[in-house]
């Protein structure tokens, strides 16, 4: 006879191997897009090659769609085999080893933002739970902070970081200023999507709690933020990703060096004499992009596993 | 902490309203009279259900009861106390129409979950979950998700939540209105049988008018608008089973509820 236990146990190996299926499926997929996007590349470059003098008076043609050349449009391949060359003369470094090491050091300052950022929006989504007086008088000054310049707070931060951080128990580096930029990016999504997911909460199991008289901080605990872990996942992807974008624009507007951002810097003033390490240092970021919203994800998985399927039962 | 206290024997009423009033925004455009100069009392160990139209005010009445709302005016005595006093104390157990189960918890920790919020011991909670499950006929479903129930299984979860940390009133607001019919009747019968079992004063909101009959032995009709209590009409059905929703005093019954909330209708 087969018991319930083996039944559910069969269910749950079931569902193990389908999400491992699923995640195969998506990386296939990821990858068929990426040889698609080359070939769109590689077929306007080579359209946009053609193009010349004759068909300049086309109405859409040759107005409108830019003619393109190895500048412009470095070839695909050129971008690769230069990731396996030395982009300084004195040394023999190839170039995906400095983006690499750019891309870990923009890494940890996106990281400490991250990590920063989320504990700051979680403790100002329950300080706005706790008060409406304080939800309405804090959330337009949240919304003002984002609508500030990066390029206009970046170099005080830095700034300010080197000058006043002398209190602290270890050396102040320039890169922890970076993650102050970043955690100011990353805080917004996470306070904003946390307060609606705190209030998400069933109002009969809220009335419940009541009902056994739990205490404010039990409610929080036992029902508001395991209610407000889906709106949670989504604003940590989302600061994920701006975690990434605030590291370079803070590195790059405060002069920091080390990082992608100066990378991407030195190789966007020297363009004309090697596109393709532009686009290659770009690719780098992207793919620190996709690497750190994918660990998102896959923590995602693990803590919302229980209750992949019919999330809407309660 | 061991087992809750629930009350002295001496006490023979559970709840007690004296001329409650319940009006909601008071002094706006928009006020509602909900509720208007309630008396009732409500004696220990007795099935009482409230029916009426939508708006009538019974889940406003239920609610009352539960301090999950207060009076606007007159009292609510519950184990001859303030109403938020009883629920300081945990004197009531509550079940919803939607069984309000946490999806991220297990059959087994939902029903833990109120022995936990009073700080009970890690084994005392699961074996009082466990008697409760069986209580409530699922003994086999501990470590499921509610996820994986039907909504009738989830009910019962609901039910033995609300009675795992044993109180002698339980406060039921249309546990089954979601329920199909045959569901229902089933649930009906088990509710019953938890009540012979445990005597818990049971006080149950429904709009079914055969459902109030079959359950209570006390049926407060009420009228909407402002609510007020039409007509109390006691039951006497004896021991129910399967042939009660088939007898005459079974019928008999039905009609004299329906008739009371026909009067009132007309009387609008």
């Amino acid at each position: 006879m087969v018991t319930r236990e083996e039944t559910s146990r069969a269910i749950a190996r079931h569902e193990r191997k389908e999400a491992i299926r699923r995640g195969v499926r998506r990386v296939v997929v990821f990858l068929a897009f990426l040889v698609v996007l080359a070939l769109v590349y590689t077929g306007y470059k080579a359209f946009g090659e053609s193009i010349n003098d004759a068909q300049t008076e086309w109405p859409v043609v040759g107005r409108v769609l830019p003619r393109t050349n190895d500048l412009t449009m470095p070839p695909i391949i050129d971008m690769i085999t230069e990731l396996g060359q030395p982009p300084q003369r004195n040394s023999s470094k190839p170039l995906a080893a400095f983006i690499a090491e750019a891309s870990l050091f923009t890494f940890r300052e996106a990281a400490f933002g991250f990590f920063f950022g989320m504990v700051l929006g979680l403790a100002l989504a329950i300080l706005m739970l706790r008060s409406r007086w304080i939800e309405r008088g804090l959330s337009p000054y949240l919304v003002a902070s984002q609508t500030v310049p990066l390029v206009a707070i970046a170099p005080i931060v830095v700034i300010w970081g080197s000058k006043s951080m002398g209190w602290l128990p270890f050396v102040w580096q320039p890169w922890m200023s970076v993650s102050i930029i970043a955690t100011y990016l990353t805080f917004f999504p996470v306070a904003m999507n946390g307060i609606r997911g705190l209030k998400s909460a069933d109002p009969a199991a809220m009335e419940l709690m009541r009902s056994y008289a739990a205490s404010r901080r039990q409610t929080l605990m036992k029902l508001q933020l395991p209610a407000a872990l889906p709106y949670l996942f989504v604003a940590f992807k989302l600061a994920a990703t701006v975690s990434i974008v605030g590291a370079i624009v803070g590195e790059i507007s405060g002069g920091v060096t080390g990082g992608l951002g100066r990378l991407i810097l030195d190789y966007a003033s020297r363009y004309t004499t090697g596109p393709p390490r532009l686009y290659a240092s770009v690719m780098g970021a992207a793919v620190l992009g996709i690497a750190v919203v994918g660990m998102v994800t896959v923590t995602e998985f693990f803590v919302m596993s229980k209750r992949r399927e019919g999330s809407t039962t309660s | 902490m061991t087992e809750h206290e629930t009350q002295s024997p001496s006490i023979t009423t559970t709840v007690e309203l004296d001329s409650v009033s319940k009006v909601f925004n008071l002094g706006k455009p928009n006020e509602v009279h909900a509720l208007d100069s309630i008396d009732l009392t409500i004696n220990n160990g007795t099935f009482v259900s409230l029916i009426g139209a939508s708006g009538c005010g019974k889940s406003t009445l239920l609610r009352l009861m539960g301090a999950l709302t207060h009076p606007t005016e007159g009292s609510v005595l519950v184990n001859g106390k303030s109403a938020d006093q009883a629920r300081l104390d945990r004197d009531y157990g509550m079940a919803f129409q939607t069984s309000g189960l946490f999806e991220w918890r297990t059959v087994i920790q939902n029903i833990e979950l109120p022995l936990q919020l009073m700080g009970w011991d890690k084994v005392l909670r699961k074996e009082r979950a466990r008697e409760m499950l069986e209580l409530v006929k699922l003994p086999e479903f501990g470590d499921h998700y509610p996820r994986e129930l039907s909504g009738g299984m989830k009910q019962r979860v609901a039910i033995a939540r609300a009675l795992s940390f044993h109180p002698q009133l339980l406060l039921m607001d249309e546990p089954f209105g979601a329920l199909d019919e045959m569901t229902r009747e089933h649930m009906q019968m088990e509710v019953l049988e938890i009540w012979e079992k445990t005597g818990k004063t049971i006080v149950f909101v429904t709009h079914s008018i055969p459902e109030a009959v079959f359950l209570s032995n006390r049926v407060v009709v009420m009228s909407p608008r402002p609510g007020r209590i039409a007509a109390d009409i006691s039951v006497s059905l004896g021991k129910r089973d399967f042939d009660t929703r088939e007898s005459q005093a079974f019928f008999d019954s039905i009609t004299e509820v329906r008739e009371a909330l026909r009067f009132k209708e007309s009387n609008r």
